[in-house]
């Protein structure tokens, strides 16, 4: 058996730093939107002459006046994503089609055109920030249900802990915030509390059958006696999103890298926030009876 | 949780068949109707435009009011009431009357029998809102009549939108409606979006108006440029001989004499003798043809035209001609069109994300049967035998719907790949936990499965509930993940409950004396 216990304070310190960490990059790094919330054009292109590459592209656009315009490879050499601020000509995409023609020869294939207007953006943010508000509500709302409120906080502070943790880590790596990572953050709430709700399962169970155990150690023995579940269905879940992530193709990196990270930290946290949870709420088998008679 | 009677486990046989056969006619032909179902695939995986494209319903407000103050001076004028001091603010209307007429008035606007404010019982409200100030009454659209009026005139731009994409011919769109002022119009595989862009952003209001060289002009004058600038600003007079809505055809031709290309226009009965009157009393006069507030020509009238039809010249091109003609005969919008959001993307990209996609599936797939097979041997092949049965009846439900397909849904389907083993393992480490007390295999495994289940489904109604989340609140492409992803969890929990118990049943039974069977 693992002494997983024996480090509860020690993990507890470093999820309290991570998520400080990451709410203070959050408020002053901020995220890094996309065309998604952000509004403005994205056009992946990919060139048939090689000799073409980020900088000359970077040099012809910027003569056009599109504001802000990033520039970089997408994937490999020949692939480029272009992307830039909203702009009111309904006619830009063609406009950059002739002046690329124009400077390159017809060499470029305009293989995927993006663009999204002030209004929709702006609906979208707020679509994403409701969803993931309702999530938390109908997961906390859930988990209120099947247990104890101790057992609730538990999991509401673990779930807390992997949104916020990854959405830091994607601050900090300044990686890109679209539609699909709102997905993903999704995805990662029910992960997350999947992996809590089998753990919190057995220790109901395990508090039920000994009374003389502290919940200090019983935590240590439910987290034991489910390890193998718990690391089996991570690895097997982590195998198909670096399958994604590998060879998924560019579009689905940033999706499969934020489940990727989501994992990792709803792994972690169901065994050291939601358990250490209800240590210091000091849970016993009175808990879960008074729980019992009263229904 | 052991006993399966004969007839169960031929329905789960004749199921997975089945679900099987379904899930392969997305490779095969089948004659049958029924078999012949195939997955559609998303914009993203097959190619083409998703628009979405919102309804500028303020210039149509403003003509309204603008409209209804001609109503009201001549209503009140039958009543005999004077309207003083009306003026049109925008979207707004004021007037006043003498004091002993206004509670006639506010009678008038408020009576639910009204002519001139219809009543919708419905919404118990009226189509406009009256309000008094200072002697100053003010008239504007009430919430209900503005919701009117952008359903009305949304109806009429989808009518619109649809006869232009349908003259052009693209394969299957979907035009939809999305709240009361946009429209969805999805295109797949799409060769130029450009050119539909520029069709659909265009109201195409086609007039006929004289030009006059007097601000005196009894129904007002105003200046309007060249569609080319080829020539100064003309004066064009307000008044209207002829609108696009009198045309019945629009054709673009070749003419033989001047080798120009033009739009030839066949007019309907009315427009017929308003253009034959006007061009013989316009001799020597130009008339300007004015498409959305820019003059494209205007010819100076040399004979009368009593034939009901004409042409257009303006410099095009062939494909300027074809578009315009083709706006002409779909007709104009209520309303401009603005394109506020945009994804298109090129049949080869689409192609490359289905490559991409199904490479990942089969890698991961691998990665994880592989695993699974090492970690559990003979209840690995199990695992791996319900996994693969899983997959089809994903696939064989998203067939049989004919849902669709798009590359976060691919990404869906690899992610249920990984977590379905979940529910199995969960179920085969309590098994052994439950080999350590217990002798019998029979009673471990019956208990095993029993105490799971609980885990099991809490483990599956939470990634559930974030799927049908994702399933209302995301668009495109998003929801295409919440479906696969949720299916997955049904077609998960029916495989693990049905096949995988199955096949476990009947090797426990064969090896009920064997010790470490698991």
């Amino acid at each position: 058996m693992i002494a997983f216990n024996k480090y509860y304070n020690q993990f507890n310190i470093l999820s309290i730093s991570l998520v400080v960490i990451s709410l203070f990059l959050l408020t002053f790094k901020g995220l890094n939107f996309g065309i998604d919330f952000k509004g403005g054009t994205l056009i992946e292109l990919r060139s048939t002459d090689s000799k073409i590459n980020v900088s000359s592209l970077r040099d012809n656009l910027n003569s056009m006046n599109l504001g802000d315009v990033s520039v970089k490879n997408f994937g490999n050499e020949t692939d480029f994503l272009i992307k830039f601020e909203i702009n009111n000509n309904k006619n830009i995409i063609e406009e950059i089609k002739s002046n690329l023609d124009k400077s390159f020869g017809n060499t470029f294939d305009f293989r995927r055109v993006e663009n999204v207007g002030p209004k929709v953006s702006a609906e979208l943010l707020k679509s994403g920030v409701i969803a993931i508000a309702v999530a938390l509500t109908l997961m906390l709302i859930y988990i209120w249900i099947r247990f104890e409120w101790q057992f609730s906080l538990g999991a509401i502070l673990a779930l807390f802990h992997d949104v916020l943790v990854t959405l830091g880590l994607f601050s900090l790596l300044g990686l890109e915030i679209n539609l699909s990572i709102i997905a993903a953050v999704l995805t990662i709430v029910g992960y997350s509390m999947n992996d809590t709700v089998v753990i919190f399962d057995r220790v109901r169970e395990n508090l039920r059958k000994y009374s003389d155990i502290k919940i200090y150690d019983l935590t240590n023995i439910s987290i034991n006696e489910t390890l193998s579940r718990t690391l089996i269905t991570s690895i097997t879940t982590l195998l198909a999103l670096l399958s994604i992530f590998f060879f998924g193709g560019e579009i689905l990196k940033g999706f499969s890298l934020a489940m990727i990270f989501g994992v990792i930290f709803g792994t972690y946290s169901s065994i050291y926030i939601a358990n250490t949870v209800l240590v210091r709420l000091r849970v016993s088998q009175k808990t879960v009876l008074r729980e019992d008679e009263s229904s | 949780m052991l006993y399966f009677s004969k007839f169960r486990i031929i329905s789960v046989i004749l199921i997975s068949l089945f679900f099987i056969l379904i899930a392969s006619s997305n490779l095969f032909k089948f004659e049958n109707n029924f078999l012949n179902k195939k997955i559609n695939l998303g914009l993203d995986l097959q190619g083409g435009s998703y628009l979405l494209l919102e309804i500028d319903n303020n210039p149509v407000i403003e003509q309204k009011i603008q409209n209804l103050s001609i109503s009201i001076r001549n209503y009140f004028k039958d009543k005999n009431i004077r309207i003083k001091n009306l003026k049109i603010l925008g979207q707004k209307l004021s007037f006043s009357v003498d004091e002993n007429f206004k509670q006639t008035i506010l009678d008038t606007f408020n009576d639910e029998e009204s002519e001139l404010n219809p009543y919708y019982p419905r919404f118990k409200s009226h189509q406009l809102d009256i309000t008094e100030e200072n002697n100053i009454f003010f008239v504007n659209y009430s919430t209900q009549g503005i919701v009117k009026l952008k359903t009305s005139s949304q109806d009429q731009a989808l009518e619109i939108v649809r006869r232009r994409i349908d003259e052009i011919g693209t394969n299957e769109p979907n035009i939809l409606k999305r709240g009361n002022d946009r429209i969805l119009v999805e295109l797949p595989g799409l060769d130029d979006p450009m050119r539909i862009k520029s069709l659909l952003g265009k109201t195409a209001n086609l007039t006929f108006r004289f030009v006059t060289n007097n601000d005196q002009d009894s129904f007002g004058a105003e200046k309007l440029s060249y569609e080319d600038d080829s020539e100064e600003d003309a004066l064009v007079s307000k008044r209207i001989i002829l609108s696009g809505d009198n045309l019945l055809d629009a054709q673009p031709r070749m003419d033989s004499e001047t080798n120009e290309t033009v739009v030839t226009f066949t007019l309907d009965r009315v427009g017929a003798k308003r253009f034959g009157k006007a061009t013989s009393t316009g001799i020597g006069k130009q008339l300007a043809i004015v498409l959305d507030g820019k003059i494209i020509s205007a010819p100076v009238i040399r004979d009368t035209i009593a034939s009901g039809s004409g042409q257009i010249s303006g410099g095009f091109t062939f494909q300027s001609a074809t578009d315009l003609a083709l706006l002409l005969r779909s007709g104009a919008l209520p309303a401009p069109l603005n394109i506020i959001e945009e994804r298109t993307v090129g049949p080869d990209l689409g192609q490359d994300s289905i490559n991409a996609g199904m490479i990942a599936l089969a890698i991961g797939f691998v990665l994880v049967i592989v695993f699974i097979f090492v970690k559990y041997k003979v209840f690995g092949l199990i695992t791996n035998i319900t996994l693969i049965l899983n997959l089809f009846l994903l696939i064989g439900i998203l067939t049989i719907f004919e849902a669709t397909l798009t590359l976060p849904g691919i990404a869906g389907i690899i992610l249920t790949v990984g977590m379905a083993v979940d529910a199995n393992v969960l179920i085969f480490e309590r098994i052994k936990e439950e080999l350590k007390n217990e002798k019998n295999n029979l009673i471990a495994f019956d208990s095993g499965y029993t105490k799971s289940r609980t885990a099991i489904l809490d483990a599956n109604i939470t990634t559930l509930l974030a799927a049908i989340i994702l399933f209302f609140m995301g668009s495109g492409p998003i929801k295409g993940f919440s479906l696969t992803l949720g299916i997955g969890i049904f077609t998960t929990l029916f495989s693990v409950y049905f096949i995988a118990r199955l096949l476990t049943v009947l090797y426990v039974y064969r090896n009920k004396e064997k010790e470490g069977l698991i």
